[in-house]
C-alpha cells in the first residue's frame, strides 16, 4: 500500500496537505485570490462559448475582468458603477439567448440590485450568472461597507437560486464552467483575498454535489468559500489530540447535498459547519434545517455572529471574529464532548 | 405576420376593443389597475398591430421585435392587445388575477405567450429592454426593442442608469415610449416627486426626443415608425396621455390608478367607448 492510499485526504495537494499546520500555508503555499481565478476561466470560458458575455460595473480592473474586455472587446460591457441597470440588462440579454456574467462586488451583487436579482433575474428564471467577488469579510482591509457578508443568506432566501462558493482558485474556475453549462441563473461567490491553493483540477465538481476533502469518524466539519481550508488547518491539528475528523467541502449552498450531510451525521455523529457569512440564513443555517427535521445530533455553527467586522489583514479578521481553524477546531471538540 | 399593418382608421378601431377588453378584465378580476391601462392604450395598439415585426404563432421568435411594459401593473393592456393579436384565446382575459391563470397580476414571461420580460417591480424595464437591444447589435440582429415607461416609475433612479448606457453604446434599436399621464399611485407626479423637465433631461441624456399626443394614433404611428429608422442614438417618445383615457369619470382621477369598476361602472365605460 501507498502512501497516498492511506491518506485521509481527498483531492487535496500533498504539499498542502505537509503545511497545513504551518504557518508557511498562507506565507509560502501558492495562493490566489479567487476573484483572479473567476477572470482567467471566462478568458478560456469566452473562448469555447461565444454566447459568454461579461458585464461589468467599474470593478473589472479589481475583479481582473478587464483582460476578458481586452481578449473580447464586442462582448464586453461595462455599465459603470450602476449594478441595478446591469443587472436587469443581463436579464434582457439573457433573454436573447447570451450567457451574460454579471460582475462585481458581493455587497452591491446582492443588496444594491438584489431587487432586479429577484424579479428580473430569479423569477423568470433567466439565464444570468452572477460573479461576486469580496463576498464575506474577505476584503478585510476595506472594511464594513465593502464585506459581503449577508450574500450568500439573500439570495439562499430567492426561490430557485443556486449558490456557488468555491474553496480555492481551481476549484473556483471549475464553478465557473459548471455554472456556463448549467441552465438558469447562478450566484458565484468570490473572495478579495488571496486563499491557498488547495485542490488539483482533477478535483470532481458538480453544482449540488459535496466533496468530502478528508475522511474521518468522530465529527464532521462541513464548510465552504474560504473556510474549507480552515476546516482543513482544524481537522489536521484535531488529529494531534487523537480525533478523526471529516471534512466536507460544500461548494453549493443551494441546492444543498442533503444526502452528503446525511450521511456525515449518521456516520460521525457530529457537526460543526464554518461558513464566512452571516450566522443567519446561510450554510449553517441549511444544514441544520436538514438535521432537525431528519436526524438531530449534536452541531455548531461557525459564522460572523450578530455582528459588523472592521478592517484588518483578512487572517486577523477571521481570528477576531471567531472564524479561524483555532474556532473551528473548538467547536469540533465542543460537538463531539455532547456526543451521547 | 400573417396579417396586414392596419390603418389608421382600423387602429383607432383596435384601440378601443382594447379599451373594453380592459374596463371587462379589471371589472371580472376585481382589481387591476385601469387607470394606467387605458392611458397607454393607444401607443400599445400601433405596436403590435402595426409597427412591430412580430409571429403571434411563435411568440418566441428569436428576430421578432420586442415589447416591454416596464410599468407592468398596466398589464391589461398588453394582455388585451396580445389576445386581440391571437398570441392566445381571448376568454383567458376573464381569469386575469385568478389561481392557475395564464394572466399574472403583472407580467410573467413564462406564463403568458408574447410577454417578451416579466416586469412589475419599477425600473426594471428599460435596462431590460437595453440588454436585448445591446445583444442585437453584438450579432447583428435587426430586430428593435420599444419599452413603455410610466412617468411616476421615472423617479426610480435605475430609469437614469439605463438612459446613460443606452446613449453610450448608441442603441438606436431601442425606443422608449414614456406614458406622461401625469397621476401615480399616491398623488400627480408633480406633486408627489417632480420629473419635468422631462424632454431637457432626455435631450441632455444624449436620447433622440419626440414629443406627441398619445392618444392621436397618426402621431403615435409616426413617432414609433420614425424612432424605428432613426440612427445613432435610442429615441424617447414623450407620449402625454390622460390617465382613464376614454371613460369619462376615470380620466385624470388618481384613485382609478388601481380600483377595479363594479359592473354599473363598468357598464357605463363600455358604453362610452363603444360609441
Amino acid at each position: 500500500m501507498n502512501q497516498k492510499h492511506q491518506s485521509p485526504y481527498h483531492y487535496v495537494r500533498p504539499e498542502i496537505v505537509s503545511v497545513l499546520t504551518s504557518e508557511k500555508l498562507f506565507t509560502s503555499a501558492e495562493q490566489q485570490p479567487t476573484r483572479y481565478a473567476y477572470a482567467e476561466a471566462m478568458l478560456e470560458l469566452g473562448e469555447r462559448n461565444p454566447a459568454v458575455v461579461v458585464l461589468d460595473a467599474d470593478v473589472s480592473k479589481s475583479i481582473k475582468t478587464n483582460k476578458f474586455a481586452e481578449k473580447f472587446p464586442d462582448r464586453s460591457f461595462n455599465f459603470g458603477i450602476a449594478e441595478q441597470n446591469m443587472m436587469a440588462a443581463a436579464a434582457g440579454m439573457a433573454s436573447t439567448g447570451l450567457i451574460p456574467f454579471a460582475t462585481t462586488y458581493a455587497v452591491f451583487a446582492s443588496m444594491r440590485a438584489l431587487d432586479m436579482v429577484r424579479n428580473s433575474i430569479h423569477y423568470p428564471r433567466l439565464n444570468v450568472k452572477i460573479a461576486a467577488s469580496h463576498s464575506g469579510i474577505t476584503p478585510g482591509p476595506d472594511g464594513v461597507t465593502h464585506q459581503g457578508q449577508e450574500d450568500l443568506s439573500l439570495i439562499r432566501a430567492i426561490a430557485g437560486s443556486t449558490i456557488i462558493a468555491p474553496a480555492d482558485p481551481p476549484t473556483a474556475k471549475l464553478a465557473v464552467w459548471a455554472a456556463a453549462e448549467f441552465e438558469g441563473p447562478v450566484y458565484l461567490s468570490f473572495t478579495r483575498d488571496p486563499v491557498p491553493v488547495i485542490f488539483d483540477m482533477d478535483y470532481p465538481f458538480k453544482i449540488g454535489r459535496a466533496v468530502t476533502v478528508r475522511d474521518g469518524t468522530d465529527a464532521t466539519i462541513i464548510a465552504n468559500r474560504d473556510l474549507v481550508v480552515q476546516s482543513l488547518v482544524a481537522a489536521e491539528r484535531l488529529t494531534a489530540r487523537g480525533l478523526n475528523v471529516r471534512v466536507i467541502d460544500c461548494h453549493t449552498l443551494k441546492p444543498l447535498d442533503v444526502e452528503a450531510v446525511l450521511k456525515a451525521a449518521s456516520e460521525t455523529g457530529a457537526i460543526v459547519t464554518a461558513e464566512n457569512n452571516i450566522f443567519y440564513g446561510g450554510l449553517g443555517s441549511a444544514v441544520a434545517e436538514v438535521l432537525v427535521e431528519n436526524l438531530p445530533i449534536p452541531m455548531k455553527r461557525i459564522g460572523v455572529r450578530d455582528t459588523f467586522a472592521e478592517s484588518g489583514p483578512y487572517l486577523e479578521l477571521l481570528k477576531r471574529y471567531g472564524l479561524s481553524s483555532e474556532h473551528i477546531a473548538g467547536a469540533v471538540e465542543e460537538v463531539i464532548k455532547r456526543k451521547p | 405576420m400573417a396579417q396586414k399593418p392596419m390603418s389608421i382608421e382600423e387602429l383607432e378601431k383596435m384601440a378601443a376593443v382594447i379599451r373594453c377588453d380592459i374596463i371587462e378584465m379589471i371589472c371580472t378580476a376585481e382589481a387591476g389597475h385601469p387607470g394606467g391601462s387605458l392611458s397607454a392604450a393607444d401607443i400599445v395598439t400601433a405596436l403590435y398591430f402595426r409597427v412591430m415585426r412580430v409571429d403571434p404563432a411563435n411568440p418566441r421568435w428569436p428576430d421578432r421585435d420586442r415589447f416591454i411594459l416596464s410599468k407592468g401593473h398596466a398589464c391589461p393592456v398588453w394582455y388585451a392587445a396580445l389576445a386581440e393579436r391571437g398570441y392566445f384565446e381571448k376568454p383567458h382575459l376573464a381569469t386575469l388575477r385568478q389561481l392557475d391563470s395564464i394572466l399574472q397580476g403583472h407580467p410573467d414571461m413564462n406564463k403568458t405567450p408574447g410577454i417578451d420580460m416579466t416586469a412589475g417591480s419599477l425600473g426594471h424595464g428599460l435596462s431590460a429592454g437595453l440588454g436585448m437591444a445591446l445583444s442585437g447589435k453584438m450579432r447583428q440582429k435587426d430586430y428593435h426593442v420599444f419599452v413603455v415607461i410610466g412617468d411616476g416609475e421615472s423617479q426610480e433612479g435605475s430609469i437614469w442608469e439605463a438612459a446613460m448606457s443606452g446613449a453610450k453604446w448608441k442603441l438606436d434599436n431601442l425606443t422608449a415610449i414614456l406614458d406622461y399621464n401625469n397621476l401615480q399611485n399616491d398623488y400627480a407626479v408633480d406633486e408627489t416627486m417632480p420629473i419635468a423637465p422631462v424632454p431637457d433631461k432626455w435631450k441632455a441624456f444624449g436620447w433622440n426626443v419626440v414629443e406627441i399626443d398619445g392618444h392621436n394614433m397618426q402621431d403615435v404611428v409616426d413617432a414609433l415608425e420614425g424612432a424605428k429608422s432613426h440612427k445613432g442614438s435610442p429615441t424617447m417618445i414623450i407620449a402625454n396621455t390622460i390617465k382613464g383615457k376614454g371613460v369619462s369619470y376615470m380620466e385624470n382621477v388618481c384613485e382609478w390608478h388601481g380600483k377595479a369598476p363594479c359592473k354599473e361602472e363598468a357598464d357605463q365605460a363600455l358604453a362610452e367607448l363603444r360609441r
